[in-house]
């Protein structure tokens, strides 16, 4: 069957005939205060719902079809959790209300809190940070809070390999760390380069395990070894947790500290690029610093505690995206144990399979197992000339997401796909 | 394991599952996770339903906070756009082709943004108000190369404290302007003092922390630096945007515009500034550009400013932002068009007055206490500290305002009460009630 994207020309509503004339209200406010114009339109409610029904058909979701892109676990969202977010306790609970009167509220938190401290092999969870790069931003903070409160606080790298997401080198950046880039070697971290990067200098290293090109760092106990040798700290990036549920975590892999991607592993929609989630996960020794306020229980009531001297303060204001982190809470619940590891063998299995039927047409740099996703090459269609690009754009013709294209950027053209587990 | 499992794993020449994951070295593995079996869909939705019945909202607790998070009525039409799954279940729009709607909604929700605020450029979101501050210093020092953010103290603690966490990385420092005792605006001579030739910029809100709106004019005379205004965006249907007065950034929560409370998040930060800052501006932005046939065609733009192009150069970390809140909110500004916005703001500052004006009649409360022009929300006094008034009305069944005797311990016993549209008369009465019997 052949695909064509919904595109009409739909007007902008400011294009569209404003039935009324917008008037002003004198009076209401002192004149030096008071507004004039205000040109916005002035439309009936259905030509307003007609508009952006139009919009919606116009865009691709992953109920219109599959959504291989790479790196961002496009999987099926269940509609229940919709429902469940939509409910009055969760749409209207104000987050400074008493908290006798919160109650449901705090101990999804709480409960979420733990069970993802557990399912990373962490000692304690913030589910402040709004998305993954504020996660990661968490985590830097945390670590040069760490350092300075253990009088080393002149810790100013951040290592990374050439693999890693753009947001990892923007957030060393924006918080003024140097970015120490590392080579990898058959698709993997380099250990010579990391022997030789690891110093006293160095702050952390960020890693995402399997890798953007969907390769499990089966060195990552050697790794940690090297950095923490060097006295630095073990960042996980949770972008590619779909590929690793129960199977390893990232406490067992000797990290320090991680984000998660609710919006990715854990289902709540993306919504055309947010809002997400990225709770922090971390050891014992960084629980101190995490950000205020910590959600506990006593055993009877659930409060939330901002009498933590240590903590790096704020990322965002109040307890993050509770609305998602509900329906993070939701799948989980679902899915249980079982269900979870189901879901990264079936996303794994996908995702080899998906290579193997690719195999003839395009090349797959370094041998050997990808865990949830992987990055072929249009190299070869260069011969043709074709380019990955091409290949992109025609796969739309058969109603298909394409898959990332042109990262990461060590490989040639190319063509990052991630099938997950709900193909 | 399924017969279509098992012939995937044929194909690649595997006998089980446990092959695929042979490149995990055995002494990181884990065997499975310890969580409990899995629930039906039935299930879920008791366990859920069942603790969250444990919150108290709506008609069973009538609620006066805000401090930044307002519970405005979300018409259903509005509600049904933005649960349309294709919006809600996209990823950020890399192909164009196949995204042409969400890259057009949010062009309008841009625009509109800009008509809100008089400024030229909107990004597509930020995470949350605080953030977009955070953000806006980043961007005054990038612009400035200076590092001294001048702020006032009648500013929202949180805020504050997320924009010393963004700060961190060029080292920004903050000077303090106290706010006028009487008026409850900034206080304009401190301001003078508190500018120098190091400041990148001068912040002030408008509405302030208090629910004033401030001297935005005024600041902008004495701030030798950019000027970024912190804004309640409600609040412009009626009131002068900070572009009239020459502000270059402007940010704010853009959850009051058609979002729910819900907890705390998801929220939206507002962001845009004046044109010849666009180009230093953190975020994504969708631009209106035409196809290879010449057609009106819409597309991100000016990506190299972004993180996955420019890397450790770019000017944010930020990649999924609150695209799908930004939808409701555009479509929430069209449904209420541009009167049914000044309808809607002149009726929270009718309401808010309403309300001040039955507090000031209870004995042992003042209410506004500050005399500048209110817009929802205002700070009451009363004569005894301010958390026995609040258990007093939540023995009455009613939550009043936010304390402020910890972070504005000068005010005295004082609390911030807000109020909106959905208050309905007789939460009026039972707040007022309950505070004639508090002992």
């Amino acid at each position: 069957m052949r695909f064509r994207q919904a595109i009409w020309d739909e007007p902008l509503l400011f294009e569209k005939p404003s039935n009324e004339v917008a008037r002003a209200t004198p009076g209401i406010l002192p004149q030096n205060l008071e507004r004039r114009d205000l040109d916005l339109p002035n439309l009936p409610e259905w030509e307003v719902v007609r508009h952006f029904t139009r919009l919606s058909q116009m865009t691709f979701g992953i109920d219109s079809g599959f959504y291989p892109l790479g790196s961002c676990t496009m999987k099926y969202n269940p509609k229940v959790h919709e429902e469940l977010a939509a409910l009055p306790e969760v749409r209207h609970a104000h987050p400074y209300q008493d908290e006798s009167t919160v109650q449901g509220s705090l101990q999804i938190l709480h409960e979420l809190q733990n069970v993802l401290a557990r399912i990373g092999g962490m000692d304690a969870v913030t589910l402040q940070p709004a998305a993954g790069a504020q996660g990661e931003f968490t985590g830097l903070l945390l670590a040069r809070a760490y350092m300075k409160d253990r009088g080393d606080g002149a810790r100013n790298e951040v290592l990374l390999p050439d693999t890693a997401h753009g947001t990892n080198f923007a957030t060393a950046g924006m918080l003024g760390f140097k970015v120490v880039e590392l080579p990898s070697r058959e698709g993997q971290v380099d250990l010579a380069a990391l022997e030789k990067a690891a110093g006293e200098r160095t702050l952390a290293l960020m890693l995402t395990n399997p890798n953007t090109l969907g390769i499990f760092e089966s060195r990552v106990e050697e790794i940690g070894r090297i950095v923490h040798g060097a006295g630095g700290l073990l960042y996980y990036d949770g972008a590619n947790f779909n590929a690793i549920l129960g199977k390893t975590n990232p406490g067992k892999m000797g990290f320090d500290m991680l984000h998660f991607n609710l919006h990715k592993t854990f289902t709540t929609p993306h919504g055309g690029g947010g809002p997400g989630v990225g709770p922090v996960g971390v050891k014992a020794f960084l629980e101190p610093y995490l950000p205020v306020p910590a959600v506990a229980f006593d055993g009877t009531r659930y409060s939330l505690d901002y009498d933590r001297p240590k903590s790096i303060g704020k990322v965002r204001a109040w307890y993050g995206n509770f609305a998602l982190l509900l329906r993070a809470y939701a799948y989980i619940l679902s899915q249980g144990g079982d269900g979870l590891r189901w879901v990264t063998e079936r996303a794994v299995l996908n995702a080899n399979y998906l290579r193997h039927r690719l195999d003839p047409l395009l090349e797959t740099p370094y041998p050997g197992l990808r865990k949830h996703e992987f990055v072929a090459s249009g190299a070869r269609l260069k011969e043709r000339g074709l380019r990955t690009l091409d290949l992109a754009k025609r796969l739309m013709d058969y109603g298909f997401h394409p898959p990332t294209v042109y990262f990461p950027h060590l490989i040639d053209e190319a063509f990052m796909a991630e099938p997950t587990e709900t193909e | 394991m399924s017969g279509e499992e098992a012939e995937m794993l044929r194909a690649l020449g595997l006998a089980s599952v446990d092959e695929l994951f042979a490149d995990i070295p055995a002494r990181v593995r884990v065997e499975g996770l310890s969580l409990p079996p899995g629930l039906q869909e039935a299930d879920v939705v008791d366990r859920v339903t069942g603790i969250l019945a444990k919150n108290r909202v709506g008609r069973t607790l009538p609620t006066f906070l805000g401090a930044g998070l307002y519970d405005h009525f979300v018409p259903a039409s509005v509600r049904a756009i933005a649960s349309r799954s294709e919006f809600a279940t996209s990823y950020t729009p890399y192909q164009p082709e196949l995204s042409q709607g969400i890259l057009q909604a949010l062009f309008e929700y841009q625009s509109m943004i800009c008509e809100l605020t008089g400024m030229d450029g909107a990004n597509t979101s930020m995470y949350d108000g605080s953030t977009a501050l955070g953000e806006a210093a980043l961007m005054a020092a990038r612009i400035t190369g200076k590092r001294e953010i001048v702020l006032p103290c009648a500013m929202h603690w949180e805020r504050r404290q997320v924009l010393e966490n963004y700060g961190r990385g060029p080292g920004l420092r903050y000077r303090e302007v106290p706010y006028d005792r009487e008026s409850g605006t900034i206080d304009v001579e401190a301001l003078r003092d508190a500018v120098g030739p190091d400041t990148a910029a001068v912040y002030v809100e408008s509405p302030n922390f208090f629910g004033v709106f401030d001297h935005v004019q005024e600041v902008r005379e004495i701030a030798p630096s950019l000027l970024v205004v912190g804004v309640n965006p409600l609040s412009l249907a009626v009131a002068r945007p900070p572009g009239d007065f020459g502000a270059d950034i402007v940010i704010g929560e853009g959850q009051a515009l058609g979002n729910a409370v819900a907890f705390g998040g998801p929220l939206l930060g507002i962001f845009a500034c004046r044109e010849e800052h666009v180009r230093r501006m953190p975020g994504r932005v969708i631009g209106m550009t035409r196809d290879a046939e010449a057609r009106r065609a819409y597309c991100m733009t000016m990506q190299s400013r972004e993180q996955h192009i420019r890397r450790e150069k770019a000017m944010s970390n930020i990649c999924t932002n609150e695209t799908l809140l930004a939808v409701a909110s555009a479509a929430y500004m069209a449904v209420l068009g541009a009167n049914g916005l000044r309808r809607l703001a002149v009726e929270n500052i009718e309401r808010a007055r309403a309300l001040a004006a039955r507090i000031a009649k209870v004995g042992g409360f003042h209410a506004p206490v500050f005399t500048g022009a209110h817009f929802n929300e205002f700070v009451v006094r009363s004569e005894v500290p301010y958390d026995h008034v609040h258990r007093s009305l939540l023995a009455r069944g009613v939550h009043g305002g936010l304390s402020l005797e910890k972070h504005f311990p000068e005010l005295g016993h004082a609390a911030l009460f807000a109020t909106t549209e959905t208050h309905r008369p007789a939460d009026y009465d039972k707040l007022v009630a309950a505070l004639e019997t508090v002992p």
